[in-house]
């Protein structure tokens, strides 16, 4: 579904993203991990259309959308959210929401209709006209997820959507992220809170100093010497042979 | 933030209208007549400003650019080549509009937003008022004086109820269009451009073609405000229908009443018209109206930070919510 190929970007002498590729095939649910400052997000931003990319080819659905303006890659069905949350603040829940639900219903009764489906869907059915600017950490990142998931989206980018949560609200996300990939939405996120990750994802990419250094199934993934020195520096893997178990865990926290 | 119901709002409208219809007959004195027509008028251009301001959030700070244009259109067809004034309503807003396009595309292609749009409007407008100030067709200085023939047919009508009908009409179709706005995929992303517009973006909204699309709009319907006006003086000259003190008029009755709300540019305008006449007919202090004018906008930003209207608003809450104090 989306094909990332040695996509790089350059931001003055510093390659935030050097020559990196992924795939998410469809229907699934892929994870971007890595350290703080591994570039993560600007590799986001620059599958979504937010930066022009210095080398490397994007393509969704089978066609190349290198390039293309944002709310033309949105609209043929890949749609971000954002790390720090991006509220309308003076919109009510209700409002918000049907902004994305406008994109998929011109039509007003529809729109307004579809968005109070979503918010059910993501739990603020009993929010609906809460001003967005009076909701939680919580709030916030769920009705970001709900009014980019209310524009009908293909595959959905989810920048931590987890960050900042206590672990009851976690778990609540997970189990929505999975309705939603139920639901037939395939999902592409990036995320530090590794519980999510491990019972979340059935592919993981690692991203270190804008390289990928490693990908496959999560438990192989964190079982990598690689993985485990970008987080936890170099010796670390060899420690851990010695010392099986413990550091493993260590690292599934980092 | 209950809103109010279909019903209520319709209620609101129908005997707002009312009142407005039988106004001028219950208080038909000249003096009533010509207070109704100049609240209605800045009701009419405010509201203009207040699509594109209020609606949008693209502050501007030169909305006379298009006020100009528009009075200078219908002002130089009819003098210069004869046509009637009535032409002049379509031309006016045309030309509002194909102002409102230009600095769009300029501005807003060169990504423009906030204080430097704010000021580039402003720029506009003094360019436009030079070259009004130095070209022939306009009069140059000396403006443009239409002669008096007092006939409906010749857009000058006989008795001044006239005057009040027609910018009655266009200020209930400028406040349809808030309406409109207000309940319309348009306005719904114009809304999610003015609080955020990456997030707009990402959401799949084609954020320069909407605000090139609110501006002609607000463009043209602050044109058809240049024509009246000079219909309604009969005479125009490029400082006053270029200078900043209309600009600044627009953007107060908006943010005086409640910017981004319907009834906001009304509110704001009677309250300027009010105290316009009040301090005319009290005092013989020149300019004491936008003193007051002025101080009552510093206390309006300091309490009521989202106008006059939210004055109502509460007392609607809490009258639908006896129980909630102060409402949310």
């Amino acid at each position: 579904m989306l094909q990332v190929q040695g996509l790089t970007k350059i931001f003055g002498g510093l390659k935030a993203v050097d020559n990196a590729s992924l795939e998410v095939g469809e229907g699934r649910i892929v994870a971007l991990i890595g350290p703080n400052g591994a570039g993560k997000t600007t590799l986001f931003a620059c599958i979504a259309g937010f930066h022009p990319v210095n080398a490397g080819r994007v393509s969704f659905l089978g066609q190349d959308i290198t390039g293309l303006p944002v709310h033309q890659i949105a609209r043929r069905g890949m749609v971000r959210t954002f790390q720090i949350t991006q509220p309308f603040a003076k919109l009510s829940v209700h409002e918000t929401i049907a902004v994305g639900a406008y994109q998929r219903f011109p039509d007003r009764r529809e729109a307004w209709a579809h968005a109070e489906r979503v918010a059910q869907q993501v739990g603020m059915g009993a929010m609906l006209d809460q001003p967005a600017a009076d909701l939680t950490v919580a709030g916030r990142k769920r009705l970001e997820l709900a009014r980019t998931l209310a524009t009908g989206p293909k595959l959905l980018l989810l920048d931590e959507v987890m960050a900042g949560l206590n672990p009851s609200e976690i778990v609540e996300i997970v189990e929505i992220v999975r309705r939603i990939r139920a639901s037939g939405v395939t999902v592409l996120l990036i995320e530090h809170v590794m519980q999510a990750v491990m019972s979340l994802s059935e592919h993981i990419y690692v991203l270190s100093y804008g390289r990928i250094i490693a990908d496959g199934a999560p438990r192989e993934v964190v079982n990598d010497p690689a993985v485990i020195e970008a987080y936890l520096g170099r010796g670390a893997a060899e420690g851990m042979a010695a010392h099986p178990g413990a550091p493993t865990q260590e690292a599934a926290h980092a | 933030m209950s809103a109010p119901t279909a019903r209520q709002a319709w209620l609101l409208h129908g005997s707002l209208l009312a009142v407005a219809l039988v106004f001028p007959f219950v208080f038909s004195s000249s003096f009533a007549v010509n207070f109704g027509v100049m609240a209605l008028f800045y009701a009419f251009i405010g509201q203009s400003w207040n699509i594109a301001g209020g609606f949008a959030g693209q502050l501007s700070f030169g909305h006379v650019v298009f006020f100009g244009a528009g009075a200078y259109a219908s002002t130089i067809l009819q003098m210069r080549f004869g046509f009637s004034p009535w032409l002049g309503l379509p031309a006016s807003a045309l030309a509002g509009a194909l102002v409102g396009w230009v600095i769009a595309f300029l501005s807003f292609r060169a990504g423009l937003k906030g204080s430097y749009f704010a000021l580039i409007t402003l720029a506009f407008a003094e360019v436009l008022r030079i070259v009004a100030n130095s070209v022939e067709i306009t009069g140059g200085g000396l403006g443009m004086l239409i002669p008096a023939k007092r006939s409906a047919a010749n857009f000058q009508f006989p008795e001044r109820i006239g005057f009040y009908f027609l910018i009655l009409a266009l200020t209930v179709a400028s406040i349809a269009v808030a309406v409109w706005l207000k309940h319309s995929r348009f306005g719904a992303q114009l809304a999610a451009i003015r609080e955020n517009e990456d997030a707009a973006r990402a959401l799949g909204i084609d954020v320069y073609t909407e605000k090139v699309k609110v501006m002609i709009l607000s463009g043209a319907m602050c044109g058809v405000g240049g024509c009246f006006f000079a219909q309604y003086f009969l005479y125009i000259d490029p400082i006053i229908v270029f200078g900043v003190d209309k600009s600044v008029e627009m953007l107060l009755v908006s943010m005086i009443g409640g910017a981004g709300t319907v009834y906001g540019p009304l509110i704001g305008a009677v309250l300027l018209a009010g105290i316009s006449d009040a301090t005319r007919a009290l005092t013989d202090v020149q300019g004491l109206s936008l003193v007051l004018y002025g101080t009552l906008l510093v206390v309006i930003i300091a309490f009521l930070p989202n106008g006059l209207i939210d004055l109502f608003q509460r007392w609607g809450r809490r009258r639908r919510h006896p129980a909630e104090k102060g409402g949310a």
